[in-house]
C-alpha cells in the first residue's frame, strides 16, 4: 500500500501558484477594468475636444452671446426650480410620513407616481392642454411636477428613520414645535435634500424632450438643435463640455453643501418608530397640498391623453407603426438590460466580495457616468463611431452601448445589492467542490443573486424604454421606438396619434416607480 | 507516510497576528482535531489550508504537492481538499441531489447510484435527494454537506466546527457519525473546535492553538495527561495545580509525596492532577484530610471542590465523585491520590514557551 501511495504521489501534478492581493479575483478585476476603461471614454471625449479643438477655437466658441443666454437659462432653471421642489418635497413627505393626514398611504403613492410619466410625456400634457405655454415658468412648472419625486423618495425615507427621542429631547429643553422641526428636523434631512436636489439638477441638465416641446433653451436642446442643423461640428462638442463643467459644477456645490457632520443614530438599538403628528384643525385643509400636487402632476397628464384618445377612436390605437414600435422598443429595452447588467456584474461582484482601494478606483469609473447627461454620451459615442468605426455607426450595436454606458450605475447599485445577499460561504463550498471562480458566480452567486439581478434589469429595461436623447442621435435610420415615434408626431403636432405612445410609455415605467418605491421603504424596514 | 505538511507558516491582518510560524504535520488516513479558544487562528489555518486564504509566509505541502508557498497559492478549486462549513453551506437553490453532485460530472452514467451511494454512506435515506435544504434539519444538513464533500474523493477533508450549531444531543450523535464515515472512507481529516471534550473524543491526534501559536500536539490521551503548560492543562479538563517540592522521581506536596516523572530536575515546580485521581473516602487519622466546600452536579460527571489545610497555606482541590454517591457540604473526607502526578516542563514557570 504504502509503495502505490508513493506513485500516487509522484503522479500529482504541479498546481499553478499565484500570488493574489484579491483571490480568485483576477479575473474579475481585469474584466471590471475593461468595463472601466469603456465606461471613460465619454470622459476621453470631453479630454479629447478640449485639447483637439485648441484655447482659440474653443475660446471665440465659447465666449459667445448664444453660450452666455444658455447659462443665464439654465442658471435661472435651476435657481426656479430647486427651492420650490425642496420645499414641496419636504411638507409633503412630513405629511404623509409623520402627520395624521387622512389616506397618508395613498398619497405617498400618488407622490411617487409621477415618475411613471416620463418627463417629454408631462411636458406633452401641459402643451397640448396650454398651448401658449412656454418659458421659464412653464420649465420650472413642469420641471417640479415632473421631478419632485427624486426629492421625496429620499427626503421621505429620512423622516421615516429619524429617532423621534432626539425631538423629545429637543421638547423637554424648552424649544418649541417650530423650533424643533427648525433645528433638530430639518438639519438631519440635510443630507437626503442634498443628495435629491443633485439629482434633480442634473436631470434638468441633462433633459431634452421636456424642454424642447415648450421651446426653453438649455445646453442639451441647443446642443441637438446644433447637431440636427449642422450635424456633428465643434460647436456642439464645447456646448457638451460646457454642459459637462455645469455638471461638475452641481456635484461640487453638493459636496460643499453636504458638509461632513455626522447625522447617524449615537447610541444603541434600534429607534422607536416616529409617532406622527397631530394636526387637528388642520387635517382636512393639509389635504389640498398633496391633492393639488397629485392633480396637477398626474390628473393633467391623464386628462390630456383621454381627450386626445377619446378624440381619436380607435384608429390611434390601430396605427400600423405603433406595434412595430412596441416590439423594437421591448426589443431594445432587453438587450440594453442584458448588456449593462453582464457589463456591471464583474464589478458589483469585487465591490462585495473584494472591497479595497483598487474597486472603489473602478466603481467611480463606473459610477461617474450616472451625472454625464445622455447627449454627451451620445455625441461621445457620434464622434469615436465617425471617426474611428465606420461601420458601427448608427447601428444597434452602437445604441446599446449607448444604454449600457448610461445605465451601467442603475443596473451596478441593483446587481450588488443582489451579491450581497449571498453568503461568500457557498461560494467557498463551491471552490471547494471544484468549481473555478467564474463558474461558481454562474452557477451559484447569480440564481441565488436573480432577485436583485431581476430588479436592476428591470430598472434599465424601463429607463431604456422610455429614452429620448441618445436614441434620437444614434439609433439606424427607420428605427422607431416608442419615444422616437412619440417625439416625430408631436413634432408635426399630431397630438392625437401620439396619446397612444405615451400610453404605452407611462404602463412600461409603473413597474419601475412601484419597485423604487417598495425599495426605499423596504431598506428601512418598514 | 506523512500526508499533508504545513510548514513555518504566518498570517497577519493588519496588526493582528492570526498565525506565528505554525508547524503540522498530519499522517495520511489520521483525524486531526485543532483545538484552540476563539482567536487562536485555528480556522485562518483551516483556510489557508482550503486556500480560501493566502499565507504571508510560510508553506503548505499535500502529498508533495505545493499548495501553498508564501502568497503564492495554488486556486482552492483545483486541490483535493474537502470542506464542510460551520452550518453545512448547502446550497439553497438546490434540493439535496443537487447539492451532493455539485461537484460530479454532470453526465457522469453512474450519477443516480453515486449519489445513493452517498446518502447511504452518511447514514441518510435517499429518498430525501429530492427534498430541499430548509426542509432539512440541522444534523441532516451537516451530513449533506459531509456527503457533498465526499462526493469527490478528496485527500484532506476540513471540518470548520461543523457541530457548533447543532443541538447538543444531536452533536454527539452526529460528530459520532461523521467520525464513522470518514474512517470508513479512510480520509485525513482535520477538524476545526473550540470544545475540548469534541476534540478529544475525535481526534487520534490533538493540536492545541494559542494566539496564533501551535503550542502543542500529539496524542489525546498524551496531551491530557502530559500537556506542556499550565493553560493547556486546564483548556484541556478540569485540573488542580499544586507547587511541590521536587525529589527524585516523587515530589513533596501539601498532600504528601506523589509519585512523579520528575527526570532529574531539582527545587520547586508545579503538579497536574486530574479530578479522576483524587479519590475520596472516611476521614482518617493518618494522611491529608480535607473538607468538602462545594458540589457541583453536572450529571454522569460530577466535581467537589475541597479544602485542604496544610500547615499554614491552603490547598483547593477539584476531585471527580460519583454522582450516586456525593458527599454532604462540609463533611470531612479523606483524600488519596491514584497513579502519578504530572510535573509541568520548567519553561511554564517563567512564563516562556
Amino acid at each position: 500500500m504504502t509503495v502505490s501511495l508513493s506513485i500516487d504521489a509522484s503522479a500529482l501534478p504541479t498546481l499553478p501558484l499565484r500570488r493574489q492581493r484579491h483571490l480568485a479575483g483576477r479575473a474579475m478585476l481585469l474584466l471590471a477594468g475593461a468595463v472601466a476603461f469603456g465606461a471613460l471614454l465619454p470622459l476621453g471625449f470631453i479630454l479629447w475636444i478640449a485639447i483637439d479643438t485648441g484655447w482659440q477655437t474653443a475660446f471665440a466658441l465659447i465666449w459667445r452671446p448664444r453660450v452666455g443666454e444658455l447659462l443665464v437659462n439654465t442658471l435661472l432653471l435651476e435657481l426656479c426650480t430647486l427651492p420650490p421642489t425642496i420645499l414641496l418635497a419636504v411638507a409633503l413627505a412630513w405629511l404623509t410620513e409623520r402627520s395624521d393626514l387622512p389616506g397618508a398611504k395613498t398619497f405617498a403613492w400618488l407622490t411617487v407616481a409621477p415618475l411613471a410619466v416620463p418627463a417629454f410625456v408631462q411636458s406633452y400634457a401641459w402643451v397640448s392642454l396650454f398651448p401658449g405655454f412656454h418659458g421659464l415658468p412653464a420649465a420650472a412648472l413642469i420641471s417640479v411636477l415632473a421631478y419632485l419625486p427624486f426629492l421625496y423618495l429620499p427626503v421621505a425615507a429620512q423622516m421615516r428613520r429619524l429617532d423621534p427621542a432626539l425631538e423629545h429631547a429637543a421638547a423637554s429643553l424648552g424649544h418649541s414645535p417650530q423650533r424643533v422641526v427648525l433645528q433638530v428636523v430639518l438639519p438631519q434631512l440635510r443630507l437626503a435634500i442634498c443628495g435629491g436636489s443633485l439629482l434633480v439638477g442634473l436631470h434638468l441638465l441633462a433633459e431634452y424632450g421636456l424642454f424642447a416641446l415648450i421651446r426653453f433653451d438649455t445646453f442639451t436642446t441647443a446642443i441637438i438643435d446644433q447637431f440636427q442643423s449642422s450635424y456633428n461640428g465643434p460647436a456642439a462638442n464645447m456646448l457638451a463640455g460646457v454642459l459637462v463643467l455645469s455638471c461638475l459644477g452641481l456635484i461640487v456645490l453638493e459636496w460643499l453643501l453636504r458638509g461632513t457632520a455626522r447625522y447617524a443614530r449615537l447610541g444603541s438599538g434600534a429607534p422607536r418608530p416616529a409617532p406622527r403628528h397631530r394636526l387637528g384643525a388642520w387635517r382636512l385643509p393639509s389635504l389640498a397640498l398633496p391633492l393639488g400636487f397629485a392633480m396637477l402632476s398626474l390628473g393633467v397628464p391623464v386628462l390630456t391623453l383621454s381627450r386626445w384618445l377619446l378624440a381619436a377612436g380607435g384608429a390611434a390605437w390601430r396605427q400600423p407603426a405603433l406595434a412595430q414600435a412596441v416590439t423594437e422598443t421591448l426589443g431594445y429595452a432587453a438587450l440594453g438590460a442584458l448588456a449593462a447588467a453582464a457589463a456591471a456584474l464583474p464589478m458589483a461582484w469585487l465591490s462585495v466580495r473584494s472591497p479595497g482601494r483598487a474597486s472603489r478606483v473602478l466603481e467611480g469609473c463606473h459610477s461617474y457616468l450616472g451625472a454625464l447627461p445622455g447627449v454627451v454620451v451620445a455625441l461621445a459615442l457620434v464622434t469615436v463611431t465617425v471617426r474611428i468605426a465606420l461601420p458601427l455607426y448608427q447601428t444597434t450595436a452602437t445604441v446599446i452601448l449607448a444604454y449600457v454606458l448610461m445605465f451601467l450605475p442603475r443596473a451596478l447599485v441593483g446587481l450588488r445589492a443582489g451579491i450581497a445577499q449571498v453568503p461568500v460561504e457557498l461560494e467557498r463550498a463551491a471552490a471547494a467542490l471544484g468549481r473555478s471562480p467564474a463558474g461558481s458566480l454562474l452557477a451559484v452567486t447569480l440564481p441565488l443573486a436573480a432577485p436583485g439581478v431581476a430588479a436592476a434589469m428591470a430598472l434599465v429595461a424601463m429607463g431604456v424604454s422610455t429614452e429620448l436623447t441618445a436614441t434620437l442621435l444614434l439609433a439606424p435610420n427607420g428605427t422607431r421606438t416608442l419615444a422616437t415615434e412619440f417625439w416625430a408626431l408631436t413634432g408635426e403636432l399630431d397630438y392625437a396619434k401620439a396619446a397612444p405612445y405615451a400610453v404605452l410609455m407611462i404602463f412600461l415605467s409603473l413597474p419601475m416607480t412601484a419597485l423604487l418605491h417598495a425599495q426605499t421603504r423596504k431598506s428601512l424596514g418598514a | 507516510m506523512t500526508q499533508l505538511v504545513v510548514s513555518d507558516v504566518s498570517k497577519r491582518y493588519g496588526a493582528t497576528v492570526a498565525l506565528d510560524h505554525v508547524s503540522l504535520s498530519v499522517e495520511a488516513g489520521s483525524r486531526v482535531a485543532v483545538v484552540g479558544p476563539s482567536g487562536s487562528g485555528k480556522t485562518t489555518l483551516l483556510r489557508i489550508i482550503a486556500g480560501f486564504e493566502a499565507p504571508d509566509a510560510g508553506r503548505v505541502t499535500l502529498d508533495g504537492q505545493v499548495l501553498a508557498d508564501g502568497p503564492a497559492i495554488a486556486p482552492a478549486h483545483r486541490r483535493r481538499v474537502g470542506y464542510v462549513a460551520q452550518d453545512g453551506a448547502l446550497f439553497p437553490h438546490l434540493d439535496v441531489a443537487g447539492n451532493l453532485g455539485f461537484g460530479l460530472p454532470r453526465n457522469a452514467p453512474d450519477r443516480a447510484d453515486r449519489l445513493r451511494e452517498l446518502m447511504e454512506m452518511v447514514e441518510l435515506d435517499p429518498a430525501m435527494l429530492t427534498r430541499r435544504p430548509d426542509e432539512l434539519s440541522g444534523g441532516q444538513q451537516q451530513r449533506v454537506a459531509l456527503a457533498r464533500a465526499l462526493a469527490r474523493k478528496p485527500a484532506l477533508m476540513l471540518l470548520d466546527e461543523p457541530f457548533s450549531a447543532l443541538d447538543t444531543g444531536l452533536r454527539e450523535t452526529v460528530r459520532q457519525a461523521v467520525g464513522r464515515v470518514l474512517s470508513r472512507a479512510g480520509i485525513t481529516s482535520i477538524l476545526v473546535t473550540h470544545d475540548q471534550a469534541e476534540a478529544l473524543s475525535f481526534a487520534d491526534q490533538l493540536a492545541v492553538m494559542r494566539d496564533g501559536r501551535l503550542v502543542q500536539s500529539g496524542r489525546p490521551d498524551e496531551l491530557y495527561w502530559r500537556p506542556h503548560d499550565s493553560r493547556t492543562a486546564l483548556f484541556l479538563g478540569e485540573g488542580t495545580l499544586i507547587e511541590a517540592e521536587i525529589g527524585d522521581g516523587f515530589v513533596a506536596s501539601p498532600l504528601g509525596r506523589l509519585p512523579a516523572p520528575t527526570s532529574g530536575r531539582r527545587g520547586c515546580g508545579t503538579v497536574l492532577l486530574r479530578p479522576e485521581q483524587i479519590v475520596l473516602g472516611p476521614p482518617r487519622s493518618e494522611g491529608p484530610n480535607a473538607i468538602v466546600q462545594s458540589v457541583s452536579f453536572g450529571g454522569s460527571r460530577c466535581f467537589a471542590q475541597l479544602r485542604l489545610a496544610a500547615g499554614e497555606t491552603e490547598l483547593l482541590l477539584t476531585a471527580q465523585v460519583e454522582s450516586i454517591r456525593l458527599p454532604a457540604v462540609g463533611a470531612a473526607v479523606s483524600v488519596e491520590i491514584r497513579g502519578d502526578a504530572w510535573l509541568l516542563p520548567e519553561a511554564d514557570r517563567h512564563g516562556g514557551s
